[in-house]
């Protein structure tokens, strides 16, 4: 047997196993999704799952066109999440980034600050800020009180919950994106302000001009990420909403709440199968869109 | 030559600075609404059960009594063995098997390597979401709900780690890989003796957050699960906060109890994880 | 290295037992998820296990412990093994996973209102009719059982079952000047102690006279009692046909969300919700089950009382609702088994058993022999609700769950949205009616 042969037959011993892994762990049931979408599928049923085609993205289209059914209201809410939750948490940890990079002490201290919530379990942090947000005893009504601002209902109030929920989310995640945010701003060389300085640029233009380009990397990064954190949006809104079930009236309600219920409670597979193959389509696109977008935006 | 010009402002001496002076005021204020639902937790922990519906922010008589109760006459103590045990054997396994596959691809020649690659990477693109029902049923049908195994298969290998080590693997010099085969080692022995302990940080990282990922982890585990005694620690909290209605004393009791110990490990190694991220996210 | 070789061994046993377990699934991913397991036959002496499955509540836990102690002391040939290890919020979904797999309870707990989603999914055996004659159990349990007869066959039976009440905060009455013996009758007065009894602090209300709470056990009230009380029928006698969500029902839907939206006296949203409320001395009057009399025996500090719903025009109605035990497929997979599951329904279901459970749950007994029981009647807690059984209706339910989130849903719209409340009342119905358009074209 030659070297090369002996190194060939190595490399396949020590991918077997994970490779075997990865096809029926990961890439199996990825296309067994696609196959559930296309059938009629109860665990419960003893015998075969019935071939019922794309009846249940006729009927997803069907609920989706209804402006009151909770399937509608799932994706609208996600949409809403997105549209709301990724802009804030991008501005606020930018905003928070750029502080640290001018201050010189303690750096270090508020980075670790901030970076607290990012490690908390979302189940806990779903409940501490249930607490919080309590309207007759919550630490936030306490604080309204001081001020004489009158209780607010937050996670009851139909207005106030998704905006309640989307808080609880960009609090736990700023962290993270204010470290990312922080390690591109120190890797902008430090001639590129001189330089901009010596030309007289003010303080705007060389945010504009030589901050946000050279963030475009990181910048694009985080919108995917988050954007699609906010699309898979699950654990918190079960454990922030009364009876688990994105109320009041379905107004905190998820995509993948949705999946979970359909799948897990009504035990309709099929239809949850399918919500997951539109939610995975969707995510596919909206990252590949994005990509485009920002990047071309930014391209120097 | 610039800073001769154009001098940055600096706190020298006594001079004020305004902006710094401000940006200090507005992290102080980030932080502290950091801090303060955590606070709220702990100091709701300690409240007695008559406290709980009343509006104040500190327990008149701090007491630890809500620990006793939540440790001795709920399962959270089962649920901390649980995560710990799912948590610990799936970083031991990515481990492994994450820095063998990343090596595998940045140091060998094979037929089919690129299809291999581009199947591990295509994996990453599927959310678990999607996953999670075929699991079930594949889960259902060989019996694995609720033991350990089928809470931690889905994580066993994974693709972001395979693609970290695989970058990290690229910085080892292949006159070492080449020498050590010289010297007639085989081959699993220079990737052990050799090649991993040089990329030892960067499997680190992959750890560390691979840990946490799984400490964390919810959808999977609460659909794997079903009794109380083989749910992991927020599954378990999300059962008690549940169940125990208004008792909000013991639902923070909880809540800190399975907070608190991976914030101190947090704080242990703030800093290699703080790194890690700043990597990956650079990376990515 | 030592390190490396113990996770290497541990990583390649994991895989190598995830490979082989999930090939196990791989090949077939359309075909059902596994062949029920074939019982093993047992050589005549050997004694048989049951396995009986209840969710996870203490107090019900601990008188079945007792039950099964006492039935296994008669029965040595059967031995009963009792898991209660599933929360409420997953017992269907896992005993549903148990189902096809064939690993599940031969006996087991549910609600009445999902025996007929159990039947159609083909968990349930009919009760064997020889030991469970149909004659026998109408005239011997409370008429509520009437409500689990389906497709003509009785497919449960209870052991106890619960009916709500009226609860009430003497203190509170004492204070607004009420005579704290004497709670409202009718829902006239009803609505006038409740304006009474509220406290308010400028626009806060510090002390609620009465919250609707509609997550607990308000739109029970409103479906099967106010709606009938208002001269509406909720359900047509089959079962097919849903009447609260007409023009009378409407009336009575209005009379109780004028509590939160007229009259001001409290909201499901203050102090952590209606019941929470009430056991912490901030609501007067309470609408709950008998289930929650444990509850509040651990509140010392709290004086309350417990009387029948109010009537209105002389019209007396409740909302019933029971567990109730059946016989599972697997249970009934050979004679054997049947016979132990069948001896073990019978034991868990006797009036004596009703009274055992009564001082265990707060629940009633439900035959009637032993919920007539005169010191039962004459009990200052049980005897509101004893007193209630002949007339408490126990819902048909198609899908409980779908079904309540439906009226929730249209209560807020209402408090929430200012929705029209008989446009959110018939919208909310309307979708009730499809689930039983549904359910009862698959039901023929």
């Amino acid at each position: 047997m030659s070297l090369r042969t002996r190194r060939i037959l190595w490399a396949y011993a020590f991918i077997l196993i994970p490779l075997l892994f990865f096809i029926v762990i990961r890439a199996y049931p990825t296309l067994f999704a696609f196959n559930i979408s296309l059938h009629d599928w109860n665990p419960l049923r003893t015998g075969d799952q019935p071939f019922i085609g794309i009846d249940n993205f006729a009927r997803f289209l069907k609920d989706i066109a209804d402006p009151n059914h909770v399937t509608r209201k799932a994706f609208e809410n996600t949409a809403k999440y997105v549209l709301l939750g990724v802009p804030i948490q991008l501005a606020l940890s930018l905003s928070i980034a750029l502080l640290l990079n001018t201050i010189k002490r303690w750096v270090t201290l508020f980075r670790v600050i901030y970076f607290i919530p990012f490690v908390t379990s979302a189940v806990a942090v779903a409940w501490v800020w249930r607490s919080l947000y309590m309207p007759d005893f919550g630490a936030i009504n306490l604080l309204l009180d001081a001020f004489h601002i009158p209780s607010q209902r937050f996670l009851l109030d139909i207005n106030q919950s998704l905006p309640s929920v989307t808080a609880v989310v960009v609090w736990q995640g700023l962290g993270f994106a204010v470290i990312i945010f922080l390690a591109g701003l120190q890797q902008i060389p430090e001639v590129y302000y001189e330089a901009a300085r010596v030309d007289g640029a003010n303080r705007l233009q060389v945010f504009r001009g030589i901050t946000i380009p050279l963030l475009n990397s990181s910048i694009v990064y985080l919108a995917v990420l988050q954007t699609i954190g906010f699309l898979r949006m699950f654990a918190e809104v079960l454990n922030l909403s009364r009876q688990g079930d994105g109320g009041p009236i379905n107004s905190t309600t998820t995509v993948v709440l949705r999946v979970y219920r359909e799948g897990f409670g009504s035990f309709n597979m099929g239809y949850a199968a399918t919500l997951t193959v539109i939610l995975f389509a969707i995510i596919l696109v909206i990252t590949i869109v994005q990509l485009r977008f920002l990047q071309r935006r930014f391209d120097y | 030559m610039a800073q001769l010009i154009q001098p940055r402002p600096m706190t020298r001496g006594r001079q004020i600075d305004l902006p710094q002076i401000l940006a200090y005021a507005l992290l102080t204020l980030g932080a502290v609404t950091m801090v303060v639902p955590f606070f709220w937790m702990i100091s709701t922990s300690m409240k007695t059960v008559s406290e709980i519906l009343k509006p104040q922010f500190f327990p008149s008589a701090p007491t630890l009594e809500n620990y006793v109760t939540v440790m001795t006459r709920t399962l959270f103590p089962t649920w901390y063995f649980n995560s710990l045990l799912a948590a610990t054997a799936s970083t031991l396994s990515v481990a492994f098997f994450d820095s063998l596959v990343g090596y595998v691809f940045a140091k060998f020649e094979f037929p089919l390597k690129k299809v291999f690659f581009v199947l591990v990477l295509m994996t990453l693109m599927v959310p678990t979401e999607m996953l999670v029902i075929p699991w079930y049923i594949m889960a259902v049908g060989v019996k694995l709900q609720d033991s350990l195994l089928g809470i931690v298969f889905p994580g066993l290998v994974t693709a972001t780690g395979v693609f970290l080590m695989r970058q990290s693997f690229f910085a080892v010099p292949d006159e070492l890989i080449d020498a050590a085969r010289i010297d007639g080692m085989h081959e699993f022995g220079i990737f052990t003796t050799i090649a991993w302990p040089l990329v030892k940080s960067a499997v680190a990282a992959v750890c560390i957050f691979n840990f946490l990922g799984n400490w964390n982890a919810f959808i999977w585990p609460l659909i794997v699960t079903s009794k109380r005694a083989t749910m992991t620690l927020p599954i378990g909290l999300s059962f008690f906060s549940g169940e125990a209605g208004s008792d909000w004393h013991l639902i923070m009791t909880g809540a800190t109890i399975a907070t608190v110990p991976l914030l101190i490990v947090f704080l242990f190694f703030q800093r290699q994880i703080i790194k890690g991220i700043a990597l990956t996210g650079i990376k990515a | 290295m030592r390190k490396t070789l113990k996770s290497l061994t541990f990583g390649a046993a994991a895989m190598a037992l995830v490979l082989s377990a999930c090939s196990g699934a791989a090949p077939a991913p359309t075909a059902a998820p596994a062949a029920p397991a074939k019982p093993v036959a047992t050589t005549a002496p050997a004694p048989i296990t049951i396995e009986y499955w209840q969710y996870n509540f203490a107090s019900r836990i601990e008188a079945m412990n007792e039950l099964i102690k006492q039935f296994e002391a008669e029965n040595p040939g059967i031995k009963v093994v009792h898991n209660s290890e599933i929360p409420y919020d997953n017992f269907i979904d896992k005993v549903a996973a148990s189902a096809p797999a064939g690993v599940g309870p031969d006996v087991v707990t549910l609600f009445n209102g999902w025996v007929p989603s159990w039947v159609n999914a083909g968990y349930l055996v009919p009760l064997p009719e020889k030991d469970f004659p149909p004659a026998d159990l109408e005239k011997n349990f409370s008429a509520m059982i009437l409500g689990t007869k389906f497709q003509g066959k009785y497919w449960t039976v209870p052991t106890a079952v619960r009916a709500l009440a009226l609860f009430w905060n003497k203190d509170h009455f004492k204070a607004a000047g009420l005579d704290p013996e004497k709670p409202p009758a009718t829902l006239d007065e009803f609505v006038d102690y409740a304006k009474k009894l509220t406290i308010k602090d400028g626009d806060k209300i510090t002390q609620q006279g009465f919250a609707v709470e509609m997550t607990g056990q308000a739109h029970q009230w409103f479906r099967e009692v106010l709606s009938r009380q208002y001269g509406a029928s909720p359900f047509t006698p089959d079962n097919k046909t849903l009447g609260y969500g007409d023009a009378k029902s409407c009336q009575a839907f209005k009379w109780l969300l004028a509590f939160e939206t007229d009259y001001k006296t409290g909201s499901n949203d203050l102090f952590d919700g209606a019941t929470t409320a009430f056991q912490n001395g901030k609501e007067s009057m309470h609408i709950d089950g008998s289930f929650r009399l444990g509850a509040l025996a651990s509140k010392p500090d709290l004086k309350w009382g417990v009387a029948p719903l109010p009537t209105k025009d002389g019209i007396k109605a409740n909302f019933g609702s029971f567990w109730t035990h059946g016989i599972t497929k697997k249970g009934g997979s050979d004679p054997k088994r049947l016979e132990a599951a069948t001896k073990f329904l019978k034991f868990i279901t006797t009036p004596a058993a009703g009274l055992a459970w009564v001082k265990k749950t707060g629940e009633l007994p439900a035959q009637l022999a032993a919920a007539a029981d005169p010191d039962l009647a004459k009990d200052a807690k049980y005897g509101a609700f004893a007193k209630q059984l002949s007339y408490s209706y126990a819902t048909f339910f198609v899908d409980e769950a779908k079904q309540r989130k439906n009226l929730i849903d249209a209560f807020d719209a209402v408090r929430l949205q200012k929705a029209d409340p008989c446009v959110a009342l018939a919208d909310a119905v309307k979708k009730d009616q499809a689930l039983y358009d549904e359910f009862w074209a698959k039901n023929k």
